[in-house]
């Protein structure tokens, strides 16, 4: 009944009971933070007050505080807001995507996968929000019944696509991850000595057993939520790409936005869960559990999503040349060579080129180079929207309007502070919540375990 | 009250999987009925083996999506195109047909909206899972490494459960 081919490599490595995945899944939890952990822990901390100081200094100031000008009104803020949009990408695809690709190396990494695309969404919705300058006023972007005309919103816009969409993305992987979570939080319960650990527990895991109906019922929920979340994955940052790809700006009245946006999207989460599974694993100790396989498998999928997001560029390029436009083709003359050439440059070369590195087996199994390049790869994904949102606004169709964009303190401040922000949700979660999904692997260690492996007829 | 008591229940527990799917096939076989198993995983082919019903989630999923869908049509149509039309640069909102194409966005994302969140309520409620709740399991052992087969006392059930491997046997 349960056998794997030998070819496969196993999923757990050593001899591993059941009784020992739970005993790594819940060291973090029951022992006493490292000293690498608070240190890590208060620079984010220190990060995110400096942002929120920003934040507040915008708010009470207004957003000419700002680098912003009247020819480049959407510039950091929109920028910042696309990356962390792409980033949470990661989380929901590796559990929606691959569990309905029934591929079972998600199960080591799907928990910090989807914690992390949680806490980049929250980072981004933060940017809309600021940047409405009156931030009291941001439930105005939902439909809600008023006596203001009645005044509604316009459902016609991407931009109040992208408010539904973000939500729905938001909240739907919100209850993915903690349909998820409850029976991992019951073990932790179950173990728990002190008593405040306990009752909060209790709280967290809903009173869970893993009753055999229970079960039945919550491998539907996840099969439907995966069902659910795989589109929506691909509906949001293909809206995020029609929040330029419908406006009739040169550089972003461009058809090919949406799938080059998701893959972008993909090819930056991955390098996001890249870094921080890197750290964990080695932190933690889970190197039984997140092999140098799956660190592997997600270079591969860095590879081939980088090479679309190159196709994507030169195609562009092509197209832009090729369709006639003067405009269109002035558009990206001016990236590639006018005064921001250096950050086009600097996109091409981390993410065209780098990626291509992965074709050698040996540097997508080395983790130092993996680590440095999945940085390597989120700065060029930062780059790659900043030349996207302000190479295209900064030299408008009137010569006259030419200005150039430089943040201010406060754009910068606000762009280190949801760092921080992640940050410090990332490491408080990473010592309060089962980091891996031990239930979900508890179900394939007879058959992906090192030792068991062997043993198989 | 004496007629309210449940009957007596016997819960034995068990350290593999297999052993479990194996000794429920056994058990229901020779005609004894299983309360509860408790795990701390999924079993594959567990619920075949107690003869569980299937689950009418997916379905009810469904219904919910339909919902959602209908309310999308329904808020786009009232607030666009019925309560206040406007005019936005020069492309009036006559009618929810000529607009719908921009509405796709919101209607997919609310079909998702209440497909998702809706089920997961009734995954809760049905599941009786809420913040506090007391632990549904008897031992604490099965959110770890073992398992647990609950059933009604009765003749013959405690050396079936010893002979299909059961490590511990406790009458409750």
């Amino acid at each position: 009944m349960h056998y794997e081919s030998d070819i496969r490599e196993p999923l757990i490595g050593g001899n591993k009971s059941y009784h020992d995945i739970t005993l790594d899944v819940v060291r973090p939890i029951e022992t006493a933070a490292p000293k690498a952990w608070w240190v890590v822990f208060s620079i984010a901390l220190v990060m995110f007050l400096w942002g929120l100081g920003c934040i507040v200094y915008t708010i009470s100031e207004g957003i000419g505080v700002w680098g912003l000008n009247k020819t480049v009104g959407w510039a950091w803020d929109i920028t910042n807001f696309v990356w962390w949009v792409g980033i949470g990408h990661a989380g929901t695809l590796i559990s929606a995507v691959l569990l309905l690709f029934r591929q079972r190396w998600r199960m080591a990494i799907n928990r910090s996968a989807e914690a992390m695309t949680i806490f980049s969404v929250i980072q981004a919705g933060l940017f809309p929000l600021i940047h409405m300058g009156r931030i009291w006023n941001g439930y105005w972007v939902f439909p809600f019944p008023n006596q203001f005309g009645p005044l509604w919103v316009n459902f016609n816009s991407p931009l109040l696509w992208d408010v539904f969409a973000i939500s729905t993305y938001l909240t739907v992987s919100s209850v993915f991850w903690y349909v998820g979570l409850i029976p991992d939080f019951a073990m932790v319960r179950d173990r728990a000595i002190n008593p405040v650990q306990k009752h909060i527990y209790k709280i967290l895991s809903f009173g869970w057993g893993g009753k055999a109906k229970h079960w039945q019922r919550f491998e539907e929920v996840s099969l439907v939520l995966a069902g659910l979340a795989t589109p929506l994955v691909l509906s949001v940052h293909t809206i995020v790409s029609m929040d330029f790809a419908t406006s009739v700006i040169p550089g972003w009245h461009t058809t090919i936005f949406p799938p080059y946006f998701v893959a972008g999207a993909i090819f930056s989460g991955f390098a996001m869960v890249q870094t921080l599974l890197l750290i964990t694993r080695k932190v933690f100790s889970l190197e039984d559990y997140i092999r140098v396989q799956h660190i592997e498998m997600m270079n591969i999928v860095i590879m081939l999503t980088g090479s679309i997001v190159g196709v994507a560029y030169i195609t562009e390029l092509f197209i832009a040349w090729y369709s006639g436009v003067e405009y269109e083709q002035y558009a990206f003359l001016n990236r590639a060579t006018g005064p921001y050439w250096w950050a086009y440059w600097s996109m091409m070369t981390c993410n065209v080129v780098s990626p291509q590195l992965m074709w050698s087996k040996k540097l997508r199994t080395n983790l130092v180079f993996t680590f440095v390049l999945s940085i390597i790869v989120n700065i060029g994904m930062w780059f790659e929207r900043f030349v996207i949102i302000v190479t295209s606004l900064h030299r408008d169709y009137l010569p006259s309007s030419w200005s150039m964009f430089s943040p201010t303190f406060v754009d910068i401040g606000i762009f280190i502070g949801t760092i921080g922000f992640f940050f410090v949700l990332f490491l408080l979660y990473a010592r309060s919540f089962p980091v891996i999904a031990q239930a979900e692997l508890k179900t394939i260690l007879k058959t992906s375990g090192e030792e068991q492996k062997k043993h198989q007829d | 009250m004496a007629h309210t008591e449940s009957p007596a229940l016997v819960r034995a527990l068990f350290t593999d999987d297999d052993v479990v799917l194996s000794a429920v096939k056994t058990l229901r076989d020779k005609g004894h009925s299983i309360s509860e198993v408790y795990s701390p995983f999924p079993i594959h082919g567990l619920d075949k083996a107690m003869g569980l019903k299937e689950t009418r989630l997916a379905i009810a999923s469904f219904i919910y999506g339909l919902i959602g869908l209908t309310v999308a049509i329904l808020i786009t149509w009232y607030m666009m195109n019925s309560n206040w039309a406007m005019d936005i640069g020069g492309k009036p909102s006559m009618s929810w047909g000529k607009n719908m194409p921009s509405f796709v966005p919101t209607m997919f994302e609310l079909t998702v909206f209440f497909a998702a969140h809706l089920m997961v309520w009734t995954y809760f409620i049905v599941n009786k899972l809420y913040p506090g709740a007391e632990a549904q399991n008897p031992d604490p052992r099965t959110t770890d490494d073992h398992f647990m087969i609950e059933m009604p006392a009765g003749k013959g059930v405690i050396p079936a459960l010893k002979a299909a491997g059961a490590i511990e046997i406790i009458e409750a």
